[in-house]
């Protein structure tokens, strides 16, 4: 079990509770559809990924990445069993998504780098450890059920 | 709709990368597997330059930050300053040695056209001296992303990252290049 002191769970509850789900989740998605074009063969049925001005502006991919960013939710409710949290979810990109457990990685660290931009220097050092921390947490998670 | 539907102005000439971009194949086929070689189209070296020359003003800070969130968010590369009386992120020589590496990141992009024979004696000292494990390259730069991002959130774009990100993948490769 990941053991959080209660700074750690203030840091990652302020963070949530400013969070402007449809920005950042937007953005966070198109970041790392630009970033790291190969993870777009997940995103066959979204429509045109053209190019980055195309990915931005492409509306399924918005409302996609809100859903995955509304999807941490529930790690933010269970912090202390966020493994088991997460199973499900887990079991359902291995075998009916098929995803490569290393783009929870990439999504991470694209949704790390917004959430920077979006805070500036109020994302300090301890904020960004905390915030890491939780999100590996997340990856490790969803990487578990893989077989 | 979205701001960052408009982004996508200075984009108008992407598509002329898409040509720079089909010569590279050819370099990725001898690539062995583990160091993919992502070359930078003409127009991502130019986004790299004009990057890093907007962030000259605060490339001393941007530096001595990244080095900090390293040790701070990835304690485990803190083994490599045992040296030091103090490793702690803020820490003077963690800020100290944050800006010398920022000054080496700099004089590379002055040799973006040939990272690994411009970086071949930094090459060595890392290889032979310093041997730090080129994993730690990757942890640094995501630090590096992050403070760029933060004192710069709008010149940050997507297009922006993809490039730097490329550029300092690229660097990293340069650097490793002497190790075995």
């Amino acid at each position: 079990m990941v053991e959080w002191t209660d700074s750690e769970r203030a840091v990652i509850t302020s963070i949530f509770s400013n969070l402007d789900y449809e920005e950042i989740g937007r953005k966070s998605l198109c970041r790392c559809l630009i970033v790291y074009p190969w993870t777009q063969r997940y995103f066959g049925g979204f429509g045109n990924l053209y190019n980055a001005e195309t990915i931005l502006c492409n509306p399924l991919i918005a409302a996609h990445g809100t859903k995955i960013l509304h999807g941490l939710d529930r790690a933010l409710k269970n912090m202390d069993d966020i493994k088991n949290t997460y199973a499900e979810l887990s079991l359902l990109h291995s075998d009916k998504l098929h995803v490569d457990p290393d783009n929870f990685r990439l999504l991470a660290d694209c949704l790390t780098v917004v959430i920077a931009a979006k805070m500036g220097p109020a994302f300090t050092v301890e904020t960004q450890v905390a915030w890491q921390k939780f999100l590996s947490v997340v990856v490790s998670a969803l990487g578990r059920q893989y077989h | 709709m979205n701001d960052d539907c408009n982004d996508g102005d200075d984009d108008a000439d992407d598509d002329d990368d898409d040509d720079d971009d089909d010569d590279d194949d050819n370099c990725s086929l001898e690539s062995n597997y583990l160091n993919v070689n992502m070359s930078l189209s003409s127009k991502q070296k130019a986004t790299v330059k004009d990057f890093f020359s907007k962030m000259s003003t605060r490339s001393d800070d941007i530096g001595a930050e990244a080095l900090s969130r390293l040790v701070a968010v990835y304690p485990q590369t803190k083994s490599y300053f045992s040296h030091w009386k103090d490793a702690s992120p803020g820490s003077a020589p963690v800020r100290k040695h944050g800006i010398t590496i920022m000054g080496g990141v700099y004089d590379a992009v002055g040799k973006i056209d040939d990272l690994k024979g411009g970086l071949l004696s930094l090459s060595e000292l890392h290889a032979f001296m310093l041997r730090v494990d080129p994993v730690n390259f990757k942890l640094l730069a995501h630090c590096m992303l992050v403070c760029m991002s933060m004192i710069f959130p709008e010149e940050f774009t997507p297009q922006v990252h993809v490039a730097v990100d490329k550029f300092l993948a690229q660097l990293a490769l340069a650097l490793a290049e002497k190790y075995r």
